[in-house]
């Protein structure tokens, strides 16, 4: 820790606490709390690019798996549904991995001169029955109750579960893209996880029988009590009292508090974690084929099975921050997984805060979110200034103050490029 | 790794997320653009006066080394791997920036060029690897060669293909397609194309066939007899003593003997040590 | 059976579609795989330049609608075409002056170069909604359609009607166009062979004279009218929306990969391979064979292999399956 960290960790802290005391307490824990998330996504991006040299730009898939996990382990089952098509559903879905694993086997086994058309025939018929089986079964489901449910439910565990599950999730995506893409060249890899963030996107847009696709789940369970129950606790509304807080507000905090509470226990112990392993052999490695693939191959490194192990681990990051933050949210909502957001922010935290390590990367998430969410009141009050002489009714003035939001995008580029141009290397440089 | 927060290498298999040819010309910090020559009458055609340099800022490869050739001349650089051959042909083309010493070209100082400002003051410079586009045509590489010429060059063009007429008949062909020896005579042929002042040739015999090296050497010689100064770095020293009119022998960045070719070739200590015997 | 209905059918469903979408991640992959070649990195910022430039033409358009020009059955967007390259090339070549530039002095990796662009591309999105905002724009006038499926089946007495929308067809022209001009110009042209030089072998371009700074300079000003021309062809035959260009990017990346990253003409071959697949594999081909196969066996479903939803899946699977037999494209693009 030296003294740059410290300054700047402290200057995070100003920054939220000053939006406490001039916006108010609410604004500043919803930026806390997502401070918090981002600041996991970007531990894994950071793992990945900072510690292997991964270009990983399919963050928004894993974080939407996540998401997934939320609905499936927490959610409540449909009976209905499961009886309706449940079995014949998970039926089809294990016959398209068996497809594709005889596919394998057969590429694997078969003589070199016809494997490709022994392949091809292979997924070919393997995909038209397949989808025989599965779309009846897809039809069943989505048609019990579409209005309310529509699709199979979860699990009904607790919702603290799916954190977990939503990393196993996406480490488990991210195992079969490790597999097939990472062999690739890295501008390859950028653009297949790209397209792998996008189709899984559409997969949760589209098949409705697993998360009511474009039809959202709300009303997730939550690991922290719901504000109107504080409400009509008397202790609760007493204590309140006692801080000078009338009920609702006192509600709201206190549920985000919980919430924050929870977050920062999580990041606490991935980023000692992720600090441990920095420093540790397995670490000194990871850079060390970072820095010199060749050299580290030519020592018996096994190269593309590290890239693999890195790969898993911070995309699984990124899958449970998608879990922490869909429960943060109590609902899934497909169609607001956007890349720039979802990928590319985040890879402006992890350039800002400064790749290779840990804690920049952790500085990076609470800075970045701070202004993505503080940029929008900051436009709106230049904007104002700036159409403050224009006629009320001027276009021009509408348009000006009509534009606001998009000067998040904007403004993101800028820090990135003078970022990268005055201090490559970060805020809080590796070393 | 040398070179500063901008070229760290983080990536997959190819070191580089696209095209890492694109890191452009190896270590080495060429002159910048921007100086000026000086008149510098007297001394011979082009002339590296006692260079002290290296790459980067690293330790210095030449020391006090002093290469110079005349008019009509074939002056050939021999010596040990790692003596500094190939980098006192660089230091003279200014693909690094001298400590110490001067060039001088045709009685010019010209230390303060860039590598580009010396080819428009006509010198020609094959390098020993990547000398030739592969995806071009041999008609369109002479063409590049012609770049800087707004005149008509066809003649020019001629010229080289009576010189190489086998790169007549494959005027139309993608020169990464030719053997060895045909690709360095495109090479020597782009670097013609400029009508240059003096041809400095960095090994070109690597890697050919002993036969297609001693064409080669014939055709170089035929170049020399037109008045053009041609100087080069060699490995294969007794051949190319045999042709050299002025032979400099360096060890470890600094000139060991200097004469004709005929002198080196005939004295004993530079047989017992270079030749083998 | 019915073949020559299957026919008309699957031209008006799946070929003309196809050819016409072909084209305009052609003339996008086109951008992609110059600046590769020539500035040797992968511009994430493309989609975006291609929602400026196409911007601008859309604004453009509107000046000139709103002065009563118009083309006829022609859309007044083709007039504005020359002012959205100017646009786009005004922002492309200030980015390079203010931004690019430093990183190739530094002769910084080309990695960090892709970092850099993703900077631009935040900031293209938020210029490009700023001016414009986030929504769908129409500015496609004139005559609709060459020949409607009504007229067709009028002329022909057939059951099944082909309709070429006047977009496609000009689409198809414009491509064609633009496609032998910038070969022509590659091949023929001083400029064009320094840029190929360039692309070759950078050290030796730069000793043969080659000045760097003016093919850059050439390249921009070709990404720039590449880049809107797609995008003004692709928002004339389906509609304008920043966030759609910037999701063009992945089939656009995909069609310069599968033909080789670098090679102009993979660019085009790899633009038409994913058309074709997205909307062969998308389209539902019940109609098609319902003429081809006898009653009997007409199939019940709509023997749609994907929703369309998954459009993006079929980019990527081509782009794996290339990749992972062919690892440089089709057509050999740069060796690294």
């Amino acid at each position: 820790m030296t003294m740059r960290t410290v300054l700047l960790f402290a200057l995070v802290a100003l920054l939220i606490l000053g939006t406490g005391v001039l916006q108010s307490w609410n604004t500043a824990l919803v930026i806390l709390n997502m401070g918090l998330v981002s600041a996991v996504m970007s531990l894994g991006v950071n793992l990945q690019w900072g510690l292997a040299g991964l270009f990983n730009v399919g963050v928004m898939g894993f974080v939407a798996t996540g998401g997934l996990a939320v609905v499936l382990v927490s959610m409540p089952p449909v009976p209905e549904a499961w009886s309706a098509g449940g079995a014949r559903l998970i039926g089809a879905l294990v016959l398209g991995m068996a497809v594709i694993a005889a596919g394998v086997a057969a590429w694997k086994r078969l003589p070199r001169g016809w494997r490709g058309w022994a392949l091809a025939a292979i997924l070919l018929a393997g995909f038209f029955v397949y989808r025989a089986v599965l779309d009846p079964a897809v039809g069943a489901v989505e048609d019990v109750n579409p209005a309310a449910t529509g699709y199979l439910g979860g699990l009904g565990l607790p919702v603290l579960l799916a954190w977990p599950v939503g990393g196993l999730l996406a480490a488990g995506v991210a195992w079969v893209i490790g597999k097939t893409a990472l062999g690739l060249r890295s501008d390859y890899l950028a653009i297949a996880t790209l397209g792998i963030a996008e189709i899984i996107i559409a997969v949760l847009k589209n098949e409705d029988w697993l998360a009511r696709g474009v039809k959202n789940v709300i009303g997730l369970p939550r690991p922290v009590p719901y504000e109107i129950d504080l409400q009509n606790d008397a202790a609760f509304v007493e204590r309140a009292a006692g801080l000078g807080l009338d009920p609702t507000t006192a509600s709201t905090l206190t549920v985000k508090l919980g919430y924050g509470l929870l977050f920062a226990a999580v990041l606490i112990v991935l980023l000692v974690l992720a600090q441990l392993a920095l420093n540790s052999p397995w670490g000194r490695m990871m850079r060390a084929i970072r820095d010199n693939e060749e050299a580290a191959e030519a020592m018996g490194k096994d190269v593309t099975g590290r890239h693999l192990q890195v790969f898993i681990l911070g995309s699984a990051l990124c899958g449970l921050a998608g879990a922490m933050m869909t429960t943060l949210d109590g609902q899934l909502v497909p169609t607001t997984y956007q890349p720039l957001r979802y990928t590319f922010l985040i890879w402006v935290m992890v350039i800002v805060g400064g790749s290779g390590n840990n804690l920049g990367a952790v500085l990076g998430g609470f800075l970045i979110w701070f202004l993505w969410v503080q940029v929008e009141p900051i436009g709106q009050a230049i904007m104002g200034f700036v159409t403050a002489g224009m006629a009320e009714d001027s276009a021009l003035r509408d348009h000006l103050l009509g534009s606001v939001q998009h000067m998040r995008l904007l403004t993101m580029g800028l820090v990135l490029l003078v970022v990268l141009r005055f201090a490559p290397r970060g805020l809080l440089p590796e070393r | 790794m040398s070179g500063g927060p901008y070229s760290d290498d983080r990536s997959n298999r190819d070191r580089s997320i696209a095209n890492p040819a694109g890191a452009g010309a190896g270590t080495a910090q060429p002159v910048a653009g921007g100086g000026e020559a000086h008149a510098a009458p007297g001394g011979p055609y082009l002339v590296g006066e006692a260079m002290t340099g290296g790459y980067g800022r690293g330790a210095d490869i030449l020391h006090g080394c002093t290469i110079a050739v005349e008019r009509g001349e074939i002056a050939v650089i021999v010596g040990p791997n790692g003596a500094g051959k190939s980098t006192a042909m660089k230091a003279l083309f200014g693909m690094l920036s001298l400590r110490e010493g001067a060039v001088t070209l045709a009685g010019e100082e010209i230390t303060e060029l860039a590598p580009q400002a010396r080819v428009a003051r006509g010198m020609g410079f094959v390098p020993q690897n990547g000398n030739i586009f592969t995806s071009m045509t041999v008609e369109e590489n002479l063409e590049m060669g012609a770049f800087l010429r707004r005149d008509d060059f066809r003649g020019t063009m001629e010229q080289v293909y009576d010189l190489f007429p086998v790169l007549r008949d494959k005027r139309r062909q993608a020169a990464g397609e030719l053997s060895g020896g045909q690709r360095q005579q495109v090479a020597v042929g782009r670097a013609l194309m400029t009508q240059p002042k003096v041809l400095m040739l960095d090994e070109p015999t690597a890697g050919v066939s002993p036969i297609v090296m001693d064409e080669l050497f014939d055709r170089i010689i035929e170049v020399a007899r037109t008045g053009l100064p041609v100087l080069m770095v060699e490995q294969n020293a007794r051949q190319a003593l045999e042709i050299a009119d002025r032979g400099y022998v360096l060890v470890q960045g600094r000139n060991a003997h200097t004469g004709t070719g005929r002198e080196l070739l005939a004295d004993a200590e530079v047989r017992r040590s270079f030749l083998g015997g | 059976m019915d073949i020559v209905n299957a026919l008309v059918a699957l031209a008006n469903f799946v070929l003309i579609p196809a050819v016409a979408y072909g084209s305009q991640l052609a003339l996008g992959a086109l951008g992609v795989t110059l600046i590769y070649g020539i500035l040797r990195f992968s511009n994430f910022a493309h989609g975006d330049s291609m929602a400026w430039g196409t911007m601008c033409a859309v604004l453009a358009t509107w000046g000139l609608q709103g002065m009563g020009v118009s083309l006829g059955p022609l859309p007044t967007a083709l007039l504005a075409i020359p002012a959205g390259i100017l646009g786009a090339a005004a922002l492309l070549l200030a980015t390079d002056r203010v931004v690019y530039r430093f990183y190739r002095a530094q002769k910084a990796k080309p990695v960090i170069l892709v970092i850099v662009s993703m900077g631009v591309m935040f900031v293209y999105n938020g210029l490009t909604r700023f001016v414009i905002g986030p929504d769908d724009q129409r500015f496609a006038d004139g005559e609709r359609f060459i020949i409607s499926a009504l007229d067709f089946r009028a002329m022909t007495g057939l059951d099944e009607g082909l309709a070429i929308k006047t977009t496609q067809g000009i689409t198809v022209v414009v491509a064609v166009l633009v496609v032998a001009f910038l070969f022509w110009f590659l091949t023929h042209t001083r400029t064009g062979k320094s840029m190929r030089a360039y692309s070759d072998n950078e050290d030796l371009a730069l000793l043969s004279g080659i000045n760097p700074e003016r093919v850059v300079l050439v390249t921009w000003l070709f990404v720039a009218a590449l880049a809107t021309i797609a995008g003004v062809l692709y928002g004339l035959d389906k509609s304008f929306k920043p966030f759609t260009y910037f999701q063009l990017l992945l089939p656009i990346f995909a069609s310069a990969i599968v033909g080789g990253m670098g090679s102009p003409l993979g660019a085009i071959a790899g633009g038409y391979i994913i058309a074709f697949s997205e909307v062969g594999i998308t389209y539902a081909w019940k109609k098609v064979l319902g003429h081809l196969l006898p009653e009997s066996l007409e199939p019940s479903g709509l023997v749609q292999l994907l929703s369309t939803d998954y459009k993006f899946a079929v980019s990527f699977v081509i782009l794996v399956i290339v990749l992972l037999f062919r690892p440089t494209g089709l057509f050999r693009g740069k060796s690294v």
